[in-house]
């Protein structure tokens, strides 16, 4: 799994007519990129490519058990109808979480974005068919590879209208996530 | 002693009188308007009986409409909780009038109390220290200026029938009385009634300190020791302790002496409270007599070990005191906070709606008397408070460290509350000295907010961004494994059906 994920300035934790804003800012407002993959026990994570080890269990709805490095954390989420916040300890972080795999908000991550884009695998499979060519024309959410993983084929899309400028995968391979299967440009 | 007792109010103040009722072996009657079919005091009570739609003037206040449920359920005995019809003397009569016991103080008591000019006047018979001022509503401006003059500026103006800051006017200079004088009196006229305003001398940052009384239908009164109540947003109460970090036990006694005093000037029966203004040289002045249980009554409990609510039923039911002023002991601390349905970050304005998340503290020196759970849907139509958090102790010191504790234990979503007020206050430098007095909270309101960043400096544990990072691609990678395994509790241990969950939400096929 690979998500985008912004974390707003910290809120809620203090009270008062200036919210605390003092770990947030613009920082706060950079996405960081986090790799998900499970591990035999707990998950192996990239923040930023800096890799943590996490455990984690949801031991009730919204709420989440996390350890990291032996520090156990809890967090809690609050959704609105339009926001999803997570507390940690009491200090609130309002988060925005783009699933890089899914089609649609990669569309919306790169909807306007110039340059050459890369389909990576959004989790571990084996390539069923390709699609498309390299140097031919695609489509915005036409199909470019197929994928198959737990007898459920899956078409990755171009993200994009384009050209497709390169194709790395090749029917009967097996990918990993965030292994790269074209770049559209 | 009664078999049914009916119970006039809703909220964490009814739950609190079913379970005494309950422990005591007496059966309950609720009653709930249209929008509190679902609250907890309806779940929690023997029987229920609706009494009208959601505003309180249609159904809480609705004194015909209870009385009617008492006569139909048999109930022998009514507690009015605080609030509501808790000290409207008319329930009182209507109550003796219907043959059912009202579980608080004589309709003739009530009244005493509830005009502050009228008890200003009976204490005064009684020699009982009061601020300088007027017994007596002001006849004219001249006059007014007149005894400003005498006592000196400033002074307050205050509503006789008053209460929440309602007609209150702080006057500096002769030039503002007038129209200070006016306006207070159309406030009084339109919040209460009663144009009816008197003044007296203004006592700047006096700490506001309260004194529990109870007395018996057989002429005994005891005092159970002061409650500190200081923190207050305009003139709502906010957090109280008991005791008050500045009152020593002979202060303590005069207090309490001059408590007993204001109740049998005013015959008084059952449980009450004596309101005092203290000034910085530790002078108390009587300021009015609030005839009910309080809703801060449980930090007087927990340092007396005593139940003010088994007590009010016991003396109601014609009992004597059990006990006597040498046998009451004050013994450790107690400090409360009001956890109320409002946002922070938004002027405090109040927050009803679904409660969608509770996770809720417990624990040594933790009491919690609440009146939502999780899936409640607060109503808007009455006061935000939702529950009492109450932290005890040994000792102040510790007191504060287990409501601190218990404060980061504390979770509410959905809804806005004020915990993190709470946990701001708790941590806050003056707070802790015990220096408090009325402007307190206006000036920490006031205040920026505390750089959190000192939290992050040791070195094993990660930045919260770095944790909301991690967390947010946890529950989503959690979330998607058991939606599909349809288990919701141990996600972390199921492998994650991604393509199916894919499938779907692209609709691909």
């Amino acid at each position: 799994m690979v998500y985008e994920i912004i974390v707003g300035s910290e809120s809620g934790s203090e009270s008062g007519s200036e919210s605390g804003s003092e770990l947030g800012g613009e920082a706060g407002a950079k996405p960081h990129r986090l790799e998900l993959e499970k591990a035999a026990a707990g998950w192996e994570c990239r923040l930023d490519g800096q890799p943590i080890h996490v455990d984690a269990l949801i031991p009730r709805p919204d709420v989440l058990s996390l350890l990291v490095d032996g520090h156990c954390y809890e967090i809690k989420r609050e959704q609105t109808a339009t926001d999803l916040y997570l507390w940690v300890g009491s200090a609130r972080f309002a988060v925005e979480l783009r699933d890089l795999r899914s089609l649609r908000s990669r569309q919306r991550a790169v909807g306007d974005e110039k340059g050459p884009i890369k389909i990576l695998a959004p989790m571990p499979g084996r390539i069923v068919r390709v699609l498309l060519a390299e140097n031919s024309e695609v489509e915005a959410g036409q199909g470019i590879v197929v994928v198959e993983a737990m007898k459920m084929q899956n078409e990755i899309k171009s993200p994009k209208k384009g050209v497709v400028k390169k194709i790395s995968a090749s029917a009967g391979a097996a990918v990993n996530p965030g292994d790269l299967l074209a770049i559209v440009e | 002693m009664f078999k049914k007792i009916l119970i006039a109010n809703r909220g964490e103040i009814a739950v609190r009188i079913i379970r005494a009722c309950r422990e005591m072996g007496i059966a309950t009657v609720a009653v709930y308007s249209d929008v509190d079919r679902a609250a907890l005091h309806i779940r929690k009570s023997d029987e229920a009986y609706p009494i009208g739609p959601a505003p309180a003037v249609d159904s809480y206040l609705r004194i015909d409409k209870i009385l009617e449920v008492a006569k139909r359920s048999g109930a022998e005995a009514i507690h009015p909780g605080y609030g509501f019809l808790s000290e409207n003397a008319k329930f009182a009569q209507a109550c003796v009038d219907a043959g059912v016991k009202f579980i608080g103080p004589t309709p003739h008591s009530m009244k005493m109390m509830g005009s502050k000019t009228s008890a200003r006047q009976q204490v005064e018979k009684a020699g009982v220290p009061f601020v300088p001022g007027t017994s007596r509503g002001l006849a004219s401006a001249e006059e007014a200026e007149q005894v400003a003059e005498r006592i000196g500026y400033p002074v307050m103006l205050k509503a006789a029938a008053g209460g929440g800051g309602k007609g209150m006017r702080l006057v500096h200079t002769r030039q503002e009385l007038r129209s200070a004088l006016e306006s207070a009196r159309s406030e009084a006229e339109r919040s209460f009634g009663d144009s009816e305003v008197y003044l007296e001398k203004a006592i700047l940052n006096p700490r506001h300190i309260e004194m529990q009384v109870l007395a018996d239908e057989h002429g005994n009164t005891v005092w159970l020791g002061e409650r500190e109540c200081s923190i207050q947003r305009r003139h709502q109460k906010v957090l109280e302790e008991a005791p008050s970090p500045m009152v020593d036990p002979d202060m303590r006694r005069r207090m309490g002496e001059v408590a007993v005093k204001v109740a049998e000037a005013a015959s008084y029966t059952n449980a009450g409270t004596v309101e005092f203004l203290v000034d910085e040289q530790k002078n108390f002045y009587f300021l009015e007599m609030n005839t009910r249980l309080q809703v801060e009554h449980p930090i007087t409990e927990l340092i007396t070990g005593l139940d003010l609510v088994h007590l009010q039923i016991q003396i109601a039911a014609g009992e004597k005191l059990p006990f006597g002023q040498s046998e009451v002991a004050i013994r450790g601390h107690a400090i409360e906070c009001r956890i109320y349905a409002e946002d922070p970050e938004n002027n405090y304005f109040p927050s009803p709606g679904r409660v969608k998340v509770l996770l809720e503290p417990s624990g040594p020196g933790i009491r919690r008397d609440s009146g939502m759970y999780e899936g409640w849907n607060v109503p808007i139509d009455y006061d935000p408070l939702l529950a009492k958090l109450i932290g005890y102790a040994s000792d102040r010191p510790q007191a504060i460290m287990r409501l601190e504790r218990a404060l980061d234990e504390y979770f509410v979503a959905g809804i806005k509350t004020n915990l993190s007020l709470f946990r701001r206050i708790v941590g806050e430098a003056d707070f802790r000295a015990g220096k408090l007095d009325t402007g307190y909270l206006d000036r920490l309101l006031r205040k920026a907010s505390p750089s959190r960043a000192s939290l992050a400096l040791n070195p094993g544990i990660k930045a919260p961004e770095t944790i909301a990072a991690l967390a947010a691609g946890m529950f989503a990678v959690l979330d998607r494994g058991s939606s599909v395994s349809g288990n919701g509790g141990t996600g972390g241990t199921t492998v994650p059906s991604n393509w199916k969950q894919q499938g779907r939400s692209e609709g691909l096929r």
